[in-house]
């Protein structure tokens, strides 16, 4: 018994793959030593480590491991330059980049992001590309703010924003299946839709002025008392509640997508559906139910971003989050987990770009494009094969 | 995002049949066999029909603001054209209209070209502002060059500008298969975010005598690199010889697809990608070759606006861009064709000028009639795509015309004129 786990354990430490992944880490590593909490200020460990990752890496690609050794000798590499670039820079300017609360501004960032994309997956799993979502977060983000303010509750507020959301989705549900419009030509018409919709009714409503100050506004959950302040406090201890709803959403929609019957259908819906049909699934109403669950998921992302966090509304404020959270949808291959961890890497980013301003505003700004870069390379097929549903964008005809 | 162009596993035969057309381009000669030029009429027709009625709902009279903004448009010019003096409102107002109209045409070429090919090309914005850019590099640097030599120097660096940001699109298409979709869409945030970083202060393009005033606005391109103004002032922002250039891109963009062995692969790869390289087209040539020449005429925009009547640009501009967006409205409203588009451009430059600076109203606010246009840009691109209403329109006019032909309703020609 205990020779055959050594051996097992023994494969499993030479596998090329595993001595890839940890020279992965150790790139990651060799950065994260030189911020805080830890902050380094030599260069010996970093570069050290950043070595041993590139060791890692040209091993893991002598065995075969291409991808992740090349992965792995990047992360060396690129781990290694920025330490290197953080031991130049002052403690005080680090520790403004750097502190506990940036998780927490990360969440904030990534809750709209893991909305919409959890949404987007629910649609295009089922076989209907959504490019849409960007309207329907815009939507939501202004009925939900208006709904806020007319009811004074925000949880009616972001109900009607889950209501707008959806209609808009019917919308694109029942041009992209009945009609059997292109669906791309379509989300971008729905995108179009929503920009006027809610540009045109802001004027209309609020005669072109601002929101009033003083909207309901959903509450965070206090977790630790404010005057204590820990790493966790810093981090969760006072996030708003649509915040702890995306990071439940996350395990849940992987449940149902991966987990029960009606998942299985949705996904069949999308890989094959005249085989989905043919076994007795109503390739429409999954579809339609499908495409309006997007539109209700991306909504509350975009109520969050106005009903939750910025508690005011200006025209087109989604600013192309509904496309970071595509992006974000495509970089995590069409699943759950997948599409949190590129919310969470894209929120991360925003972040982090927001705080470099202590550095310089034009690089802040040029670090914003870098999610897109990132996707641009994801979808390359550098990091991984994306692999999207087979049947994704193909009208269905029931014969 | 994925690939819903090629049927890859083969369907049968008479599942072909059943099917919805696969490919953009197949989509597209349906709707051209399908109503031909009355569907888009139509569709315009009815989008317009619904912004009324969602003017009346707010409590205006959309009669009257249709008519505030045809003559905001300076449509009204068409009138009494002989009355070329800019100093009257209409006139004016109808040369504004055909400035937007110039990079209308373009945007809306850029997508139409790519269309042809089985693409979509929704990354115009990015490649107008990558044209954009570099167009006022060339027209701020080089103060010495002659005027004929810096402007077309600024006008080929924008379109190869173009060009190239929409290569990489193509490029990933035709090696790793990555759908256009999605990389145009990165690519154009992108150049979006490029377009944030040129322009701020400090940056490369920023000018520098904005320091002191610390705006993030780039230099003014220099007289000599400026298109000449054939109708009004310069000052005021006259209608410059790009007009002509977007009309001779019209008759390229119909010769080329149409006249040319370079189109007809185009249109081949389009209609059927898997028949194209079975006759021994090379359809990621294509692809890339296809996407390169939509940037082109992208960047060419980005290029004519800048050196035509921009002059200078900012951050704050960057971020209102969204001309190559409404580009595609007007490709598809012009059933990606020369002259549909040439005419779907010119309704769209109208609506655009005459919801906005041309508007002068006491029934609709400028700032109101300007997300009526997106609200109507929207309706058309909804419902220019929608097959199962193009086939209605067409069933019923073949009704009409009680023509004794029965065919199969579903089945495209697999060559159309355009």
């Amino acid at each position: 018994m205990s020779t055959y786990a050594g051996t097992l354990s023994r494969s499993r430490l030479s596998d090329p793959k595993t001595v890839g992944v940890v020279g992965i880490a150790l790139g990651v590593l060799a950065f994260v030593l030189a911020i805080p909490p830890v902050t380094l200020r030599s260069a010996v460990w970093p570069v050290v480590i950043g070595f041993v990752a590139l060791v890692f890496g040209i091993v893991a690609i002598s065995r075969g491991a291409t991808r992740v050794g090349g992965g792995a000798i990047a992360a060396g590499i690129a781990g290694t330059a920025l330490a290197l670039l953080a031991i130049q820079s002052s403690v005080s300017n680090l520790d403004q980049v750097v502190d506990a609360s940036l998780i927490a501004q990360m969440l904030v960032f990534a809750t709209p992001l893991t909305f919409a994309a959890v949404g987007g997956m629910f649609s295009e799993r089922s076989g209907v590309v959504n490019i849409g979502l960007e309207g329907m977060m815009l939507m939501g983000a202004f009925w939900g703010i208006w709904g806020a303010d007319k009811t004074g509750n925000w949880f009616l507020g972001v109900l009607i924003a889950m209501l707008a959301g959806g209609l808009l989705a019917l919308v694109h549900a029942f041009f992209a299946i009945h009609l059997r419009a292109d669906q791309i030509v379509g989300g971008t018409a729905v995108n179009f839709l929503a920009l006027g919709i809610t540009g045109y009714f802001f004027v209309q409503l609020y005669h072109g002025g601002n929101i009033p100050t003083g909207v309901s506004q959903i509450p965070s959950l206090h977790l630790t008392s404010a005057s204590s302040s820990t790493f966790f406090g810093d981090s969760f201890g006072n996030l708003n509640y649509m915040i702890w709803a995306a990071i439940l959403l996350v395990p849940l929609s992987y449940v149902v997508m991966f987990k029960t019957p009606l998942g299985l259908r949705i996904r069949a819906c999308g890989e094959h559906p005249r085989a989905a049909d043919t076994v007795g699934i109503n390739v429409y109403v999954v579809r339609y139910a499908s495409v309006v669950l997007s539109g209700v998921l991306a909504a509350m992302g975009g109520a969050y971003l106005t009903v939750g966090y910025l508690n005011t509304f200006n025209e087109n404020v989604t600013a192309g989050r509904g496309f970071i959270a595509l992006a974000a949808l495509i970089f995590g291959n069409w699943r759950p987990f997948g599409a949190f961890g590129a919310a969470l890497l894209f929120g991360l980013s925003t972040a982090v770009a927001l705080r470099l301003h202590v550095y310089s505003d034009l690089a802040s700004t040029l670090f914003q494009a870098l999610p897109y870069v990132l996707t641009l390379i994801a979808v390359a097929g550098v990091i991984g094969r994306t692999i999207p549903p087979a049947a994704v964008g193909r009208p269905y005809k029931k014969q | 995002m994925s690939e819903p162009l090629a049927p890859q596993h083969g369907p049968q035969p008479d599942e072909i049949a059943q099917e919805p057309p696969a490919t953009p381009a197949a989509r597209l000669a349906r709707w051209q066999d399908a109503g031909g030029v009355l569907v888009p009429v139509a569709t315009g027709i009815f989008a317009f029909l619904i912004g009324g009625v969602v003017i009346a709902a707010t409590g205006h009279n959309p009669i009257q603001a249709y008519w505030d903004i045809i003559k905001g448009a300076g449509f009204n010019w068409l009138a009494h054209p002989w009355n070329t003096d800019v100093a009257t409102t209409a006139a004016y107002n109808f040369s504004q209209t055909l400035l937007q109209t110039t990079s209308l045409i373009l945007c809306g070429l850029a997508v139409a070209f790519a269309f042809r090919c089985g693409l979509f090309n929704i990354g115009g914005n990015g490649q107008y502002l990558v044209g954009l850019i570099c167009a006022n590099w060339i027209g701020v640097s080089f103060v010495n060059m002659a005027r004929p030599a810096h402007i077309l120097l600024g006008i080929a660096v924008a379109a190869a500008a173009g060009a190239a940001w929409a290569a990489i699109a193509g490029f990933l298409k035709a090696t790793v298969g990555a759908h256009e979709v999605s990389t145009t869409i990165m690519l154009n945030w992108i150049a979006y975010w490029i377009g944030n970083y040129v322009f701020l202060q400090g940056g490369p393009l920023q000018a520098p005598k904005n320091v002191p005033l610390d705006v993030p606005i780039s230099a003014d391109v220099v007289p000599g690199a400026q298109l000449p103004v054939f109708w009004g002032i310069p000052a005021l922002q006259g209608l410059h010889i790009g007009f002509f250039i977007a009309i001779g891109a019209l008759v390229v963009f119909w010769i080329v697809l149409n006249r040319t062995t370079l189109g007809y692969e185009v249109r081949a790869v389009g209609y059927n990608p898997d028949a194209a390289a079975y006759g021994g087209i090379k359809v990621r040539t294509n692809y890339i070759r296809a996407m390169a020449i939509s940037g082109a005429f992208a960047g060419l925009a980005g290029g004519i606006d800048m050196l035509g009547y921009l002059h200078h640009f900012g951050t704050i501009d960057v971020q209102a861009t969204s001309i190559g967006f409404l580009g595609i409205a007007v490709a598809l409203l012009g059933r990606n064709t020369a002259l549909g588009t040439g005419i779907a451009a010119l309704l769209f430059g109208g609506l655009v000028y005459g919801t906005t600076h041309g508007l002068q109203s006491g029934v609709i606010d400028p700032s109101l009639a300007g997300h009526l246009t997106e609200i109507i840009q929207g309706l058309v691109v909804l419902f220019v795509g929608a097959d199962v209403l193009i086939l209605a329109v067409w069933n019923s006019r073949r009704k009409l015309r009680r023509q004794g032909r029965v065919a199969e309703s579903g089945q495209p020609k697999p060559e159309t004129a355009s």
